[in-house]
C-alpha cells in the first residue's frame, strides 16, 4: 500500500485548475496560508463528497445503532443466505448473520485500527523527521538510513510476519496487534515528508530571529519550526489513514489481522469469498463500504493537499 | 558511477541483514516449546527430544541459530516447510507461474498508463484528462481484498469472460483475469507520473525548440518528450515490484493461483513459520535487487544523473 502514498506524493497537480477570482473578494485583508486553502477547499466538490462521507462513517462507527437496530451478533442458520428483506436490507450471509448490520458494525473497527495506527505512525514519524532535519549531519545519516531500511522491506510482507508475532496471543481479537503492525511500518513516508519540510523552514528568518532572541532548540522545534511544517505532514498522515484501513482489511482478509469474534469487513469479505457462486450480497456490500471508506479519506488527503500546495497558486 | 554501485550494494548488504534478521527473530525467538508444537499432543520422549533439539539447534544461543539459517540461504538451502516439502522445490515450482503473472500485469500495466498518460499529459483539463484522474483515484483506493474477489465474482462467474479460478497449470487466458487485477494496482501511479511529466516536459525548451525547427507534432511527441517523459515511469519498476509481490499473495490465493504468493497465503493460513521465513526472505532479496537493477537503469536512461 506504500505506493499509495507515493504516488500521492508524486501525482501533482490534480484538483481545479488555480482560480484568480478568489482573490477579487476582500483583496486588502491579509489571509494566512490557511484561510486561503480553506477559501479554495470551499468551492471544491471533491472535498464536500469525501467531508461528508467520512462524517458519516465516522458516526457508523460512534454510534451504530443510529443506523441499524439489528445485532450483528444475531445469527441462525435457519436464515442461511436468506434473500433480503425489508429487516435485513442486504440479507443474511452464510451464519445466517444480518449483513447490513454486520457492514454498518464493520465501520467501527476500521476506523479504530485506521486512527489509531495513523497516531502512531505520526508521533514516529514527527519524531524522526523533525530530529532528522532539525539536528542535521550525523543524526540525520543515521535516522534517513535507518528509514530507508524500513523503506527498503515490502510492507505487507514485513505486515505479515509483524502481525503474525504479535497477535500469537489467541484470546484477543487482534485489533492491538494490527494497529501496532500497522504504526510501526507505515511512518516512513511521513518521516520524510516533515524532514524537508523542517529542513526547508529551519533556515527561515523568522527562526533565526527566535535563536537570537535565546530561544533553545525544544522551544525553536514546538513553537516555530513545527507549526510552519505541519500541513503537508498532516495531509499525508490522512491519505495514510485512508491505506492504513486498506491494510487493516487485508490483514483480516489473509487471516492475520482481526479474528475471533471481531466485526471487520476483511473478515466479512474473506469468509463470503467461499460461497461467492450462490450467495455475492455478502461479499459485495463490505467491499463497497470498505471501498468508499478508503477513497473518502485519500480523496479528502488529495483534496488539502491540492489546497495548500504553492505550486498551483 | 563505480562509488555509487558499491555503496548501493553496502547499503543492501546491510538492508538485507537487517530485514532477514527481523523477519527471523519475529518467528523464531522466545518460542515456548516448538518440539511439542511439532508433536502436537502426544508427549515427546527424551530420546527423540535431544535428538531433535541437536538436529534443530535448539539449545544453542539465538544468534548462533540466526547464523546456521542464514549460512543454509546463502548455499542455496532454505530449509524444509512443516508438511516436509524441501521449500527450494516448492519455490521452483511456484516462481515460473509467478513470473509469468507478473510480467502480464507488467505488460498490460504499462501499455495502458503509457497511452492514457500521453493523452492525458497533452490534453490537460480536458474530458479525458478529468475522467482519467477520478478512474485513477478510484483504482488507487479499490483494495486489493476488494478489487479481486469482485473482478471473480463479475467477469468470472456472472459473465464468464474468464475461468474464475486457475488450476494447477495455468494458461494464457487463465492468467489474464487475475493480471488485469494486479496490474490495476500499479496502473493509477504509472499513468499518473506519466500524465505530469509529459505535461512539465512539454513546457520544456527543448520542445520548444524542436517546435520551431519545424519537426511534426507527432515527432515531437513521439521522440522527444515520449522518451524524457518515460525515465521517472521506469523507476516506478521498482516500487511497483513491491506493490505486486503484496497484491500477488491476496490474488493468487483468490484466483488459485500456485505462484509464489499462493504458497505463503497457505503458509500463513497453515501456521507454517519455516515456509513463510523462507519465502519472506527470497522475496526481500529479489525487492532488492530489482530496485538497484532500476536505479542503475535509472542512470543509464538519463545522462543528466550523475552519481558522484
Amino acid at each position: 500500500m506504500s505506493d499509495l502514498e507515493a504516488v500521492a506524493a508524486a501525482a501533482g497537480p490534480g484538483g481545479a485548475p488555480p482560480t484568480e477570482a478568489r482573490h477579487a473578494d476582500k483583496r486588502d485583508k491579509p489571509r494566512s496560508l490557511a484561510g486561503d486553502a480553506w477559501i479554495d477547499l470551499r468551492r471544491n466538490k471533491i472535498f464536500w463528497i469525501a467531508s461528508i462521507l467520512v462524517v458519516v462513517i465516522i458516526l457508523m462507527a460512534l454510534f451504530p445503532t443510529l443506523f441499524t437496530s439489528a445485532n450483528p451478533r444475531d445469527c441462525a442458520l435457519s436464515r442461511q443466505h436468506a434473500p433480503a428483506s425489508g429487516s435485513a436490507f442486504f440479507g443474511y450471509d452464510f451464519q445466517g448473520c444480518d449483513v447490513y448490520a454486520k457492514t454498518i458494525y464493520g465501520a467501527r473497527a476500521s476506523i479504530e485500527v485506521g486512527v489509531l495506527a495513523t497516531l502512531l505512525s505520526g508521533v514516529i514519524g514527527l519524531l524522526f523527521g523533525l530530529g532528522a532535519g532539525y539536528f542535521g549531519g550525523w543524526t540525520d545519516a543515521i535516522l534517513s538510513r535507518f528509514i530507508d531500511i524500513v523503506l527498503g522491506i515490502p510492507f505487507l510482507l514485513a505486515a505479515i510476519v509483524l502481525a503474525k508475532r504479535l497477535s500469537a496471543d489467541a484470546s484477543s481479537n487482534g485489533i492491538v496487534a494490527v494497529t501496532v503492525t500497522l504504526g510501526v511500518l507505515g511512518w516512513t513516508t511521513a518521516a520524510r515528508i516533515m524532514r524537508s519540510s523542517v529542513i526547508s523552514s529551519k533556515n527561515q528568518d523568522y527562526v533565526a530571529a527566535a535563536r537570537m532572541l535565546g530561544a533553545g532548540p525544544g522551544r525553536l522545534m514546538l513553537r516555530h519550526i513545527l507549526p510552519n511544517s505541519i500541513a503537508s505532514f498532516i495531509v499525508v498522515l490522512t491519505i495514510l489513514l485512508g491505506t492504513n484501513i486498506a491494510s487493516e482489511a487485508t490483514l483480516s482478509f489473509l487471516g492475520i489481522g482481526l479474528k475471533g469474534n471481531a466485526i471487520s469487513w476483511g473478515i466479512a469479505i474473506a469468509e463470503a469469498g467461499s460461497y461467492v457462486r450462490t450467495a455475492p450480497g455478502p461479499l459485495i456490500w463490505p467491499s463497497i463500504f470498505l471501498a468508499a471508506t478508503v477513497l473518502a479519506f485519500i480523496m479528502l488527503g488529495d483534496a488539502v493537499r491540492d489546497a495548500f500546495d504553492p505550486k498551483l497558486r | 558511477m563505480f562509488r555509487y554501485i558499491v555503496r548501493r550494494l553496502l547499503q543492501m548488504i546491510l538492508t538485507f541483514f537487517g530485514a532477514t534478521f527481523i523477519v527471523y527473530a519475529l518467528v523464531f525467538a522466545n518460542q515456548d516449546d516448538p518440539l511439542q508444537a511439532l508433536a502436537g499432543e502426544r508427549p515427546i520422549t527424551a530420546s527423540v527430544r535431544q535428538a531433535l533439539t541437536e538436529r534443530y539447534h535448539l539449545d544453542e544461543p539465538f544468534l548462533k541459530q540466526y547464523w546456521y539459517y542464514m549460512k543454509g540461504l546463502l548455499s542455496g538451502d532454505f530449509g524444509t516447510s512443516l508438511t516436509g516439502r524441501k521449500i527450494s522445490d516448492m519455490m521452483t515450482q511456484a516462481w515460473p507461474v509467478t513470473i509469468k503473472l507478473a510480467l502480464i500485469a507488467m505488460v498490460i500495466a504499462a501499455t495502458v498508463a503509457v497511452t492514457a498518460g500521453v493523452i492525458s499529459g497533452i490534453r490537460r483539463g480536458s474530458m479525458f484528462d478529468n475522467t482519467t484522474l477520478v478512474v485513477t483515484l478510484v483504482i488507487l483506493s479499490l483494495p486489493i481484498v476488494v478489487l479481486a474477489p469482485l473482478a471473480q465474482l463479475i467477469f468470472g462467474i456472472k459473465l464468464g469472460w474468464f475461468p474464475p479460478t486457475a488450476g494447477a497449470h495455468p494458461d494464457f487466458h487463465a492468467l489474464l483475469l487475475p493480471a488485469l487485477v494486479l496490474g490495476s494496482l500499479v496502473i493509477a501511479t504509472e499513468l499518473r507520473v506519466t500524465r505530469s511529466s509529459v505535461a512539465e516536459n512539454l513546457r520544456s525548451d527543448y520542445v520548444r525548440t524542436a517546435r520551431a525547427k519545424g519537426l511534426s507534432r507527432k515527432r515531437v511527441i513521439g521522440v522527444h518528450v515520449l522518451r524524457n517523459s518515460l525515465i521517472p515511469v521506469v523507476t516506478l519498476i521498482g516500487v511497483d515490484i513491491g506493490g505486486l509481490m503484496s497484491g500477488a499473495i491476496v490474488t493468487e490465493g483468490v484466483f488459485n493461483i500456485p505462484g509464489v504468493g499462493f504458497n505463503l497465503f497457505r503458509g500463513i493460513r497453515t501456521e507454517d513459520g519455516p515456509l513463510v521465513v523462507g519465502f519472506v526472505s527470497i522475496l526481500v532479496i529479489v525487492f532488492l535487487v530489482v530496485n538497484l537493477l532500476v536505479d542503475l537503469l535509472y542512470a543509464a536512461l538519463d545522462p543528466r544523473i550523475r552519481y558522484e
